[in-house]
């Protein structure tokens, strides 16, 4: 069986000018905005929602509780079904038919933007959920004697948080987080089921097209396992960065 | 407000619950062939004393994990049967069920995380035990049979019960690849009355209700061991 690589330089059989390389590119550049933007999302809604679990009011830590277990417990596929095509049904007519229509249209870079909306919305809470329990652990595995320590030198509850608990938690949870990141961006190849070609659907329609599926999907792994390394690379040393302050 | 109209979801019930056993055997099937036995056997190679094999367990781990299912999925779907065709001659008419493909991937992809689960909870069990069952004369095997897994998978349960929640939410995937699972299903039901929204709302509720309560039951399995 010989392997040829060299559909790749080759220009499409569609005639947009482009060869398949390009549009295995483009779809890398897919992957990437999506995990970056719903790692965003993720991060910032995740720590606020653990944050959330662990405060002594009762109706936040329920509030915690009900959007971890609803988005922990649906599929994510489901999840980001929900988002796109379920979604701008249940809104009021006009933000229903905004979404449908003039969301795609307000910007000119690309025609999928609604889709990279949905997606990354999506993505990104689904991954706060876990991201909520990690930083949930994190905070209660900090000894009672630091939050005591804190009470009686009279700091307040936001004081607490802010200089004690959330630092703490933040360098406890990394070695945690740092996988869920890796998640995220192996979890952006469901936004293929949308419409959006990331680095998945554009690997599974370049096969269709080249029928040279096995050179493809290597190479797409390849650029997988690639991005996975960098990844963890970025993290672990900002790892040790933060272990050394 | 939209007009919901749940019929769809009375009309269709025996469709949805194929589906609904198709998604619970193939989550039960592959968690047991590639979870537990697959698993473990990735999990118990990781401690063999020989380097190769270990690096060679090791690389698939990392492989399995760095790699989307979506993508492990597909090289399944689309690869086997071409590699039964170039093994097998062109003429050949080799076609794997899309059932078994996706099980096959199932079983191979979640073995990499099972094993990670189990490796841990080996590495746990006291090192007391392993040196007694050396001293007492015992073989690799029936050190692990008798001794090293039983503890394993005691420390492990919860997680691995865990695991088994998020492979049945994994499950829903294989709509791709055309296998009427529940949510595939629902998805062409949906898709073909045109009504989406109480298509999968109830996919939702369905599937919230299955992983909800079978994480509660985890938990009281946990808190019911604490003695």
């Amino acid at each position: 069986m010989a392997l040829d690589f060299s559909f790749l330089m080759t220009e499409t059989s569609v005639g947009d000018g482009r060869r398949y390389v390009d549009w295995l590119l483009q779809g890398l550049g897919w992957t990437l905005l999506i995990s970056i933007s719903a790692w965003c999302i993720a991060l910032v809604l995740g720590v606020v929602m653990g944050i959330f679990r662990t405060l002594p009011s009762k109706l936040a830590r329920a509030l915690g509780t009900v959007y971890v277990e609803v988005f922990r417990n649906i599929p994510l596929l489901l999840q980001l079904f929900l988002w796109f095509y379920v979604l701008p049904e249940l809104l009021p007519e006009r933000w229903g038919e905004w979404l449908k229509k003039d969301l795609n249209a307000s910007v000119t870079w690309t025609n999928f933007f609604s889709e990279y909306i949905f997606s990354s919305i999506g993505l990104g809470f689904y991954t706060a959920a876990r991201v909520a329990e990690q930083f949930r652990a994190g905070i209660q595995s900090i000894p009672m004697g630091q939050t005591l320590a804190a009470q009686s030198l009279g700091l307040t509850l936001f004081q607490r948080y802010r200089l004690l608990l959330i630092p703490q938690a933040a360098r406890i949870a990394w070695p945690v987080l740092t996988s869920e990141c890796l998640t995220v961006f192996k979890n952006s190849s469901l936004a293929m089921t949308i419409g959006l070609l990331e680095l998945t659907g554009q690997t599974r329609q370049i096969s269709d097209y080249t029928f040279r599926t096995f050179e493809v999907f290597l190479v797409s792994t390849l650029l997988y396992i690639f991005v996975s390394l960098v990844v963890t690379f970025i993290m672990r040393s900002l790892e040790h960065k933060m272990m050394r302050s | 407000m939209v007009h919901l109209e749940w019929s769809i979801v009375t009309e269709n019930l025996p469709y949805l619950a194929k589906g609904l056993m198709l998604s619970l055997g193939l989550c039960v099937l592959s968690a047991i062939l590639g979870g537990a036995v697959l698993g473990t056997l990735l999990a118990v190679l990781r401690f063999s004393e020989y380097p190769w094999l270990r690096r060679t367990v090791e690389s698939y781990v990392n492989l399995m994990r760095a790699t989307p299912f979506l993508m492990v999925m597909f090289w399944f779907y689309f690869l086997v049967p071409l590699l039964l065709k170039t093994l097998l001659g062109p003429d050949s008419v080799a076609s794997i069920d899309a059932f078994y493909s996706a099980l096959i991937a199932f079983a191979l992809f979640e073995a990499a995380y099972f094993s990670e689960i189990i490796r841990a909870g080996i590495q746990a069990v006291p090192v007391g035990q392993v040196n007694a069952a050396r001293a007492l004369g015992l073989t690799v095997f029936q050190r692990y049979r008798w001794i090293i897994l039983p503890q394993a998978f005691k420390k492990m349960t919860p997680v691995l019960l865990t695991q088994c929640i998020i492979l049945f939410q994994d499950t829903a995937v294989v709509y791709i690849v055309g296998l009427p699972d529940f949510l595939g299903t629902i998805k062409r039901i949906a898709e073909r009355d045109g009504r989406m929204v109480e298509g999968y709302l109830f996919a939702a509720v369905v599937y919230f209700l299955i992983s909800f309560l079978a994480s509660k039951a985890v938990d009281r399995l946990k808190t019911g061991r604490v003695e």
